[in-house]
């Protein structure tokens, strides 16, 4: 009896350390690793002198850029590392500069995240390195995103300006015109969906990446960083445009309630359920590989406007590559870096299928005139580059996006599947980050 | 007198032999044990006490490490979100914990009656999504449940019906109920068909020379003799009922709006600590289940252990 007991116990224990396990997993004390060293850096020393520099990233082209790079300078070996797509790339990073040891040489950080590691300080400002000479080479999106006053903490690497991309076959099908406002849209979404009901404009289970941008373009400015001072406000006038348009859709159930990248939703892009997507341009490499059944179906055009006659777009992704505090070698880091996003090291990756951060390539004749089998032979990129240039300015995420975007669904998800309205949502989302900014110690306005 | 003395003298060598003995057998008694305790100190009491140290801290953004005392206990224990998600598995619990049991009992009773033609074959159908992952399970049933392209959506195009979406707000904690269920019946069902295979047959021999019928044996005879098996069954049941947190993960990416990121506790524990790198609240939450875990788990053996 008493061994039974024990032994059992022992059971309730182990569930103890399993759950506790979860926790323990990764490490705490976010401390700065230190090694911030600043003054002139001789690059071209370092490059002589050789190295190994370890890269996380999962975007593709960079494979090219890694080969590149070696056959110029020998004695640099790069080992590429996929170290994760996305959050649980930035969770392995955060613990490696936590651990003080492990962490990468150079690191691919969405644009939304690099608040998160520039806040706690653990990525090196590049500018001491001659970065702020490529100033202007970006455009201004993506630059806004990785600098902040004086420091630039990584180098744009590709970017997401949206754009509107439709199945040309159901449009015509059902003689709907391609809408250029937000009303149109609307209107579009309730003339197909009552032609076929199977049929929805687009789909959305609430997604905060692509809500935050359609706020952008409508002109909103929900969060404001300086420094630890964050403000955060849903109130304003671009928001509530948003909210009022989308609401309208899920009043009526004109959004297929399917969550991107599902099976389901690439099985409704390529059956034309799933009409339209409005998202970024790094979207085609995306349809061509994961529906391709529906090549030639599907076209691009701009985004729909707020105001009708407007010419505004937003970004939606995108990645820069960093360099860690942590990092051991940071000239050499810093050179890849450079060579990856910038010059023939950026065009060789644009030719293999990544979207331009730099003007150069936004502007080049090849890129411009680049047909697409996929869109029927269209020149799609000449309407990206167009919604380059048009990307609404002064946007900017929080510091703690990634965990604000974590909690998108708790909060606004509820306008999907119940009476609670978008603006209540987007209120609750509001609160909850503001909330988890004052934990962290930031000084949060509303 | 010689013999005083030589017993005098003759006395203390055993005993010094004996201590001896001890210290050595104490030795190879470690010999066997240490393994064990090295690895169980390692694997087990570590992370437990580092989970209870990480608990006293709090880590901020802006500001760094500082100890906080037991102030992260106090924010658990007044947490909605914890709460609720507590609340949550208890109702799954209360629900989904006598519904499973239940069936396993009676196919463990119909195997074990002898009365079913291929009962080996029965007995492998219901023990092998047993068998089948988690996570698999989840993604499986995912599919059947989606309405949009899933099997209840074909079913609502094939019979023109509009069945309840099961991954709907109201509806996936039971969805999920449905899946645990379909996972763990068979394994419950072997526990209770091997208690039942070591009744001895001389007590139902004893029962039908007294005149009992098949249910009456039931009762009094089989049930008594497996009871110890049906206690160690719910106490499984209810760790893994507190532990919930493949099925509603996998669930989460098809329903993101009715799974919320603190859904479950162990959900709520995973969240915090990768998405808002709240690793010291994280540790807190984990400790605060894990003992109401083990409170509850233990008051449930003291109470089935009970002699009626």
């Amino acid at each position: 009896m008493r061994t039974h007991t024990t032994r059992r116990l022992l059971g309730a224990l182990s569930v103890l350390a399993t759950l506790t396990l979860t926790a323990t997993a990764c490490g705490s004390d976010a401390s700065d690793t230190g090694a911030g060293d600043s003054g002139p850096k001789d690059i071209n020393a370092a490059l002589e002198k050789g190295g190994k520099v370890t890269v996380w990233a999962w975007e593709p082209t960079l494979k090219k850029a890694a080969e590149d790079f070696e056959k110029k300078y020998p004695k640099v070996d790069i080992e590429l590392v996929n170290a994760g797509t996305g959050d649980k790339q930035y969770t392995a990073l955060q613990n490696a500069i936590a651990a003080g040891s492990g962490a990468p040489d150079v690191a691919q950080v969405e644009y939304y995240a690099l608040g998160q590691f520039t806040i706690a300080k653990s990525v090196e400002d590049l500018s001491p390195y001659g970065a702020q000479r490529y100033g202007t080479s970006f455009t201004s999106g993506p630059w806004n995103a990785v600098t902040e006053d004086k420091a630039i903490y990584a180098l744009p690497m590709d970017s997401g300006p949206m754009a509107f991309f439709y199945n040309k076959k159901v449009f015509d099908k059902h003689h709907i015109k391609v809408p250029t406002t937000w009303d149109e849209y609307v209107e579009a979404a309730r003339t197909l969906h009552k032609a076929d009901p199977k049929i929805f404009i687009t789909n959305d289970t609430g997604d905060a990446g692509a809500t935050t941008s359609f706020i952008w373009q409508a002109g909103g400015r929900p969060y404001q960083t300086d420094g630890t001072n964050v403000t955060i406000n849903f109130g304003d006038e671009g928001t509530q445009k948003y909210a009022a348009t989308w609401q309208k859709l899920l009043d009526e159930k004109l959004v297929a309630p399917v969550s991107s990248w599902s099976d389901a939703w690439y099985k409704g892009l390529a059956d034309g359920s799933i009409a339209t997507l409005s998202i970024g341009a790094w979207m085609p490499a995306n349809l061509t590989s994961g529906v391709a059944s529906a090549s030639g179906d599907w076209r691009v055009a701009p985004l729909p406007q707020w105001t009708k006659g407007d010419k505004v777009s937003a970004e939606n992704g995108g990645s820069s590559l960093a360099v860690p505090k942590a990092a051991k070698n940071k000239e050499l880091a810093y050179a890849f870096t450079e060579f990856a996003t910038t010059g023939a090291g950026a065009s060789a990756r644009v030719a293999q299928g990544s979207f331009p951060a730099t003007r150069a390539d936004l502007e080049s004749k090849a890129f411009l005139d680049t047909k697409f089998p996929y869109f029927g032979g269209q020149q799609a990129n000449q309407i990206f580059a167009e919604s380059a240039r048009n990307v609404g300015a002064d946007w900017s995420y929080l510091p703690f996006q990634v965990y604000a975007n974590s909690i998108f669904n708790d909060t606004v998800g509820k306008a999907y599947v119940s009476s609670t309205k978008l603006t209540d949502g987007l209120k609750a989302w509001q609160d909850a980050s503001v909330k988890y900014g004052k934990d962290q110690g930031f000084t949060v306005n509303k | 007198m010689t013999l005083l003395s030589t017993s005098a003298q003759a006395a203390p060598p055993p005993r010094r032999q004996a201590r001896f003995r001890l210290r050595k057998e104490a030795l190879v008694g470690w010999g066997f044990a240490g393994p064990f305790v090295a690895v169980f100190g390692l694997v087990f009491l570590a992370p437990i006490g580092y989970a209870l140290y990480l608990s006293l801290f709090q880590d901020r953004l802006i500001g760094g490490t500082s100890f906080v005392g037991l102030d992260n206990y106090g924010e658990a224990l007044t947490d909605p979100r914890f709460w609720d998600g507590l609340v949550r598995v208890g109702l799954f619990l209360l629900v989904q914990v006598p519904v499973m049991l239940g069936i396993a009992l009676l196919a463990a009773l119909a195997i074990d009656s002898g009365r079913l033609y291929g009962k080996t074959f029965f007995r492998v159908t219901i023990f092998l999504p047993y068998a089948v992952p988690a996570v698999v399970a989840g993604l499986i049933w995912g599919f059947m449940y989606g309405t949009q392209f899933g099997l209840v959506g074909n079913i609502n195009d094939a019979l023109g019906v509009s069945l309840p979406d099961p991954l709907s707000p109201s509806l996936v904690l039971a969805s999920i109920g449905n899946i645990v269920t379909w996972e763990f019946v068979g394994y419950n069902m072997l526990i209770f068909y091997s208690a039942l295979k070591v009744v001895p047959r001389s007590l139902y021999e004893a029962a039908a020379i007294d005149g009992a019928g098949e249910w009456r044996v039931v009762r009094s005879v089989k049930l008594p003799a497996i009871r110890s098996a049906l206690v160690i069954a719910t106490i499984f049941s209810i760790i893994g009922s507190f532990q919930l947190f493949n099925e509603p993960s996998i669930l989460q990416k098809l329903a993101p709006n009715a799974i919320t990121s603190d859904f479950t506790p162990n959900l709520y524990t995973y969240s915090l600590s990768f998405s808002g790198q709240q690793h010291n609240y994280a540790a807190t939450v984990a400790i605060v289940m894990g003992v109401l875990t083990a409170i509850i788990a233990y008051a449930v053996q003291l109470r089935g252990m009970r002699k009626g």
